[in-house]
């Protein structure tokens, strides 16, 4: 569990956004972004409901396309580059939804199997089986192999829909806020997952999440996310010394059993 | 990436150019149409989605075998039981066979099929891709380098236009067993001498011509069912919607060709 001996490469710069700038109507959900994410760095996400956290994971895996701004993932600016481009680039990009989004007409094997068998042609039916179960020990379901999306629990589902994006070894991860709605031991399971991955494929990832446990383990950075900027981004020490009540808040309510932060 | 103007945001927009209910009728026609082209555009593009479009070929058959081989059959034989009276009257019920069947293969087998397939595959349609739709399932789908289009769209209007042209033979034919029956037990008619008269009179163009409307109706049932699924918004009520939507559209489509397909064919006579 020791992130210090992850290599974070400071020279190879895999996600970089310059002043992105995405509204919904009258909405302006993300109003001048900028962010930088180093090969193997993770960035941890935090920032109050409704801030537009799955917007900006959304926008980089080019789900939705940004008003303006630049967005770069390896070099290559997701809104501007063509449809068979862009579906080399998220071949290295694993995107876990916040509800997980499991195809729930497929069992667990066949919702794994699917992206496999879709992006790589020439694995025969032994690897393919290997590569399942491996990536099932990983998220430490192996049991869950045949069932349905429909009989697992929510903190299940989303652990498979994790190994539905680690199956093709991406080079990103875009975490939806993993460990919520988890019981502590399953979040401790998924903070050493998010960690292995970093260290074993050398991942960059972004974590968005509420839990600040989850940020400081797996984070090399946490970023907090505030009325469409980043308020502010750096170490988890360096950040949480802030003044900023808003930045202050999210601490207390975390670590603090603070008697200030509720009306008794 | 969405290539329509209907993606998943919502555009405001305070100005209408008439009023809000004809500009979005105008704007719903150009989404349309933006869904056939690209439908078109993927339909011919490499790679083709085989595997998935058998798999969708076989559902349309399951989905609806049952349901047509028995409002086939019993149309079949009440139109026959119904139309002797007046054939009789002029003592022609030994047209009978033919009267029947010509109504069989030219309008009925077809509007009775593509009328069941908009109920059942239709609304099915709706309903699965509005549900993968609002679930994220799409979007899940598209991340994974998978084109959601192609995979799910695409093989699912393919494959009931060309299971339509299927079935309606196959109910024509269920329904002329029905009247075979029918005309056997009154007037005691024998199966050979029954299909013989019946096919005297149908000709290859009235064949032709029902194939013809049931690959217009399977189209229109194919985009219908996953336009409005593929686009579903605002959750379960969404879902509803897009089954429901599906299923009204198509039916109300299907009735549109019928009438203009009808004209025109009567005019090449
Ligand atoms: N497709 C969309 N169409 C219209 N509005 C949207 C769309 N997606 C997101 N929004 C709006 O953008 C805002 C940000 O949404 P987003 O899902 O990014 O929030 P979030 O930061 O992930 O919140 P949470 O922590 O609750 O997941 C919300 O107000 C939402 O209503
Ligand atoms: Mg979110």
């Amino acid at each position: 569990m020791d992130k210090k001996d992850t290599q974070i490469d400071t020279q190879e710069t895999v996600i970089s956004i310059k002043d992105l700038k995405k509204s919904f109507g009258p909405l302006n959900v993300l109003n001048g972004v900028n962010l930088e994410i180093k090969k193997g760095e993770n960035v941890a996400v935090l920032g109050r409901s409704g801030t537009g956290k799955s917007v900006l994971i959304k926008i980089i895996s080019g789900l939705l396309k940004p008003d303006s701004g630049l967005v770069k993932v390896f070099g290559q600016e997701v809104d501007k580059i063509s449809e068979k481009e862009l579906q080399e680039l998220r071949l290295k990009i694993g995107f876990s939804f916040q509800n997980s989004a499991l195809y729930d007409s497929m069992s667990v094997r066949e919702n794994l199997k699917f992206p496999l068998v879709r992006n790589k042609r020439d694995l025969n039916d032994k690897e393919v089986n290997e590569a399942i179960e491996s990536v099932l020990n990983d998220v430490g379901l192996p049991q869950t192999i045949n069932q349905m999306p429909s009989e697992l629990s929510g903190g299940q589902k989303k652990r498979i829909g994790i190994a539905r994006t680690l199956i093709l070894k991406p080079e990103i991860m875009l975490y939806d806020e993993p460990t919520s709605g988890l019981d502590p031991i399953t979040c401790i399971e998924l903070n050493n997952l998010i960690l292995k991955v970093q260290k074993e494929y050398r991942t960059s990832s972004i974590i968005i999440t509420h839990d600040l446990t989850c940020a400081k383990i797996t984070g090399n950075k946490v970023a907090i996310l505030n009325e469409g900027k980043f308020l502010k981004i750096g170490g988890f020490e360096e950040v949480f010394s802030s003044h900023d009540t808003y930045i202050k808040t999210f601490y207390d309510y975390n670590f603090t059993e603070n008697n200030k932060i509720y009306e008794r | 990436m969405e290539s329509t103007s209907k993606n998943s945001d919502i555009t405001a927009k305070k100005k209408y150019l008439i009023s809000k209910g004809i500009d979005g009728f105008f704007e719903d026609i150009y989404d349309l149409y933006q869904f056939i082209l690209r439908f078109f555009k993927e339909a011919f593009s490499a790679p083709v989605e085989w595997k998935e479009i058998v798999n969708q070929c076989y559902q349309v058959g399951y989905k609806t075998l049952l349901l047509v081989s028995v409002t086939g059959f019993i149309t079949g034989t009440v139109f026959t039981k119904q139309s002797r009276p007046s054939l009789s009257a002029f003592g022609a019920a030994s047209w009978l066979p033919s009267l029947v069947s010509i109504a069989i293969i030219k309008t009925m087998a077809p509007l009775i099929t593509a009328l069941i397939a908009a109920g059942k595959v239709g609304s099915n349609m709706g309903a699965e891709l509005g549900s993968m739709k609002v679930t994220e399932q799409i979007d899940a789908m598209e991340v994974s380098a998978t084109n959601p289009f192609k995979f799910l769209v695409v093989s699912r209007i393919l494959a009931i236009t060309f299971m339509m042209p299927v079935l309606v033979l196959y109910t024509g034919l269920v329904g002329m067993m029905g009247a075979y029956l029918n005309v056997h037990s009154n007037e005691l008619t024998s199966f050979t001498s029954f299909f013989i008269s019946a096919f005297k009179s149908i000709e290859f163009k009235d064949i032709f011509s029902s194939l013809f409307k049931a690959l217009c109706y399977g189209f229109t049932i194919g985009v219908a069912g996953c336009y409005q699924g593929y686009y579903a918004q605002n959750g379960t009520q969404g879902v509803g919607r897009a089954a429901n939507l599906a299923v009204v559209f198509s039916m109300f489509l299907i009735f549109v060709e019928e009438l203009l397909i009808v004209q025109v064919l009567n005019s090449f006579r």
